[in-house]
């Protein structure tokens, strides 16, 4: 082997840049999971009882059900009755009102992940939502978007504000009993965010939800709704990070989005969770489920995600193609480094007629990181003149990496067609060392080549993210080469 | 002080010794062509030279203004004005050659302690370049000799030496694939890039190009090692006998005595 293939083989890991611990007192409820945790976590929130009822048949569905296996992804068994299921920044009172009575520790450590919550910071236009731990600690802008009628803030603030509007759309995408890891979450999410945009209102601003993990041994289990009602445009960005611990942290939300005739929503994310060090010691477990259902005629539902963190990645935002002329988009970039493993992809269900959906997936994978991309497309019969295009690359550096394309196709009808293309490729060292002889260093050679790579999805986040991915992947690579 | 001294340089690829003792000197201002049979070990001197890994240099020296050019990394040689235009240029998908390039100049102006140029600066001043070679706008905004023709790739390659203006520009076989126009215009575009403070090294298996590219010394290597040395009249020479008329054996019988 060539020294410069050892190279880009040798990996010495860029810090994780977000690995603090914020010193906050937090209240938590004790270790475990039983019916009295999911009344408690409830009762903390001083919930209804139809929610309280809601969480209650999750829990006894979950009892029955079995973790998943088929992802191809390797981890010890999770003690689920070893988690902490609840754990808040103490406050003052029930919770802070506004932004002064945010725990200035709080903001501290939003200001170091370069969130600022102050308003007159956030002119550049971005509503930011933030949940810490379980709850949901300040929402800026809501003034502002409460003029126009849109909704935005935590999700126990809805179920208190907007008790309808939750019971009507809450698990009307992703039922209770869906998989293991929504039930688990439909009973004991703790917060989350809620967004309404009404009839014929165009959302003016990205509305942000910024998740952080910062007690130890909790799992975050949030919980988001977004519906966009006829004729509504919204464009909704997620964005996590977590403390650096040895011992893995469990993260198991569940999206939900619903678009009525119309009506479109943009959902994009940035997921940064800690991965674990370079031995693959700690790091978070991401088992998210995300899905989204056109239901109205010409709507459109897009995920763009950049995954470059946890240790273990597990999810597949889906579009439920129900109107006639409706859309879905998935666009991903998901980066394995080290020990990373992630399993991600789609799902298309086409159901109306016309409805046509577009998969552009770019995996990457680096020192042992192993990538796998699953998607499924199922066109019914119902579904008449659907279109798909599908297209999975692969590029590896190194070659202790893996990447791996399992594309699941259901074509019901004639009228449809169906179009998937994919290729694997390596960063090669003659690709690098072309870069090299004109001067352009190893690692700006790297970071050119995975963005090259990456163009096409980047081009789908919004300005001001793209720019922050961009950063995020030269981050996460490193060190990967050289 | 030489602008390149090469001596006695030996370098293997795995257990195999490709390059025996080659001793080369270039001065500013001069154009070397370097000629010999395929597999004779042409592109492994312009590689070695250029700092490619791939290959270890097992003995000998190479001088570059006065520098131990071998210590120094690939990137900072190209800092340094050292121009490789590849025989087989690499595709590089999803960049686009004016991103590329514009990354690559402001790299070596960084070294050389200028200012980067902006997008704006930098289109202005590659528009002369393209000119130069006839160089269409599309051919830039695509990828990185991504789906380029062999010919496109060969002179992009000429373009970005136009752009970068090295001190030592090492050409391997940039003459082939290439059409009789296309030919021309990319030794129009070498000799517009000559003067005292440029030398080249033109690998090459054909006279037709050093009509236009006149060399100051031609040399023969076989081997791995130069064997003759000359001025231009040799490459007429070696055109009209070949190489066995230099008691060279022919690619045939230098593979059989491997
Ligand atoms: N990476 C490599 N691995 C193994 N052998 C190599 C490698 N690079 C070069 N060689 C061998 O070294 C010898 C010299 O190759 P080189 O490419 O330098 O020849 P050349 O003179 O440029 O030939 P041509 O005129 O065909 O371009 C050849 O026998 C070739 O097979
Ligand atoms: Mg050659």
């Amino acid at each position: 082997m060539s020294e410069s293939t050892q190279t880009i083989e040798t990996f010495a890991n860029q810090e994780y840049k977000w690995g603090f611990v914020t010193d906050i007192e937090a209240d938590a409820i004790p270790r475990g999971l039983s019916e009295d945790v999911v009344r408690l976590i409830s009762a903390k929130k001083h919930e209804p009882e139809w929610l309280l009822e809601w969480r209650l048949k999750a829990y006894r569905h979950w009892l029955t059900m079995k973790e998943p296996t088929w992802a191809n992804v390797h981890y010890p068994p999770i003690d689920y009755q070893d988690i902490i299921y609840y754990s808040s920044p103490k406050a003052k009172k029930d919770g802070p009102k506004s932004l002064e009575e945010v725990d200035p520790e709080l903001l501290k450590t939003y200001a170091k992940l370069g969130i600022p919550l102050k308003e007159q910071e956030l002119l550049a236009g971005v509503a930011v939502d933030a949940v810490f731990d379980s709850v949901s600690v300040a929402t800026t802008f809501k003034a502002k978007l409460n003029a126009m009628g849109i909704i935005f803030g935590s999700f126990s603030e809805a179920v208190q504000e907007h008790p309808d509007l939750v019971r009507q759309y809450l698990g009307s995408v992703v039922p209770t009993s869906d998989n293991f890891f929504a039930a688990l979450n439909s009973a004991v999410f703790s917060d989350g965010s809620f967004c309404y945009v009404p009839k014929g209102v165009r959302c003016p601003m990205e509305l942000s939800t910024y998740f952080r993990i910062n007690a130890k041994d909790t799992g975050q289990f949030e919980r988001t709704l977004i519906v966009a009602d006829e004729g509504a445009y919204v464009s909704y960005l997620e964005g996590c990070t977590a403390p650096m611990r040895d011992t893995n942290q469990l993260h198991a939300a569940v999206v939900e989005l619903v678009a009525l005739d119309n009506a479109q929503i943009k959902y994009s994310t940035v997921q940064n969770w800690y991965p674990g060090d370079k031995e693959g010691k700690g790091g978070i477990y991401n088992f998210v489920t995300k899905r989204g259902a056109c239901r109205g005629v010409n709507s459109k539902i897009s995920w763009t995600q950049v995954e470059t963190g946890s240790a273990i990645t597990w999810k597949y935002p889906s579009c439920l193609l129900i109107g006639d002329n409706s859309v879905g988009e998935f666009y991903s970039v998901a980066l394995t480094n080290n020990y990373q493993q992630a399993d991600t992809g789609t799902k298309m269900i086409h159901i109306g007629k016309n409805t046509t959906s577009t998969i552009v997936s770019k995996g990457i994978s680096a020192g042992h990181g192993q990538n796998t991309y699953r998607g499924g497309v199922k066109i019914l019969k119902s579904a008449a003149g659907a279109r798909n295009y599908s297209q999975c690359d692969s590029m590896l550096l190194g070659d202790k990496c893996g990447a791996h394309t399992f594309p699941y196709l259901e074509v019901k009808n004639t009228s449809s067609q169906v179009e998937h293309e994919a290729s694997t490729s390596k960063i090669g060292e003659d690709q690098i060392f072309y870069c090299r002889q004109r001067g352009i260093s190893t690692e700006d050679a790297v970071s050119m080549i995975v963005h090259g790579f990456c163009k096409e999805v980047f081009r789908e986040l919004p300005m001001e993210f793209a720019v922050e991915a961009q950063k995020l992947l030269g981050v996460s690579l490193e060190g990967s080469v050289g | 002080m030489s602008l390149l001294e090469i001596k006695d340089l030996h370098a293997t690829v795995g257990d195999r010794e490709i390059l025996k003792g080659i001793s080369l000197t270039v001065d500013a201002g001069e154009v070397h062509a370097i000629m010999g049979p395929n597999g004779s070990g042409k592109s492994t001197l312009a590689q070695v030279l250029a700092g490619r890994e791939l290959y270890a240099v097992t003995g000998g020296q190479v001088l570059y203004q006065g520098q131990d050019l071998l210590a120094m990394s690939p990137e900072d040689r190209a800092r340094a004005g050292i121009f490789l235009a590849f025989q087989y240029p690499v595709e590089i998908p999803g960049v686009s050659n004016m991103y590329f390039l514009k990354a690559a100049l402001n790299a070596i102006r960084k070294q050389q302690g200028m200012e980067e140029l902006d997008a704006f600066d930098f289109l202005n001043m590659v528009r002369e370049k393209m000119t130069l070679l006839d160089m269409d706008q599309a051919l830039l905004n695509r990828p990185v000799n991504t789906g380029f023709s062999g010919g496109e790739k060969k002179r992009n390659e000429i373009f970005q030496m136009a752009v970068l203006e090295p001190k030592l520009a090492i050409l391997d076989e940039t003459d082939s694939g290439l059409d009789i126009d296309a030919l021309k215009l990319v030794a129009h575009g070498v000799n517009a890039l000559r003067g005292p403070e440029r030398s080249m090294i033109v690998v090459t298996h054909y006279q037709r190009l050093l009509n236009y590219i006149v060399p100051d010394y031609v040399h023969v290597l076989a081997e791995g090692r130069i064997v003759k040395s000359g001025g231009k009249e040799l490459a007429l020479e070696l055109e009209e006998s070949g190489y066995a008329g230099l008691g060279i054996a022919d690619e045939e019988e230098a593979v059989g005595k491997v």
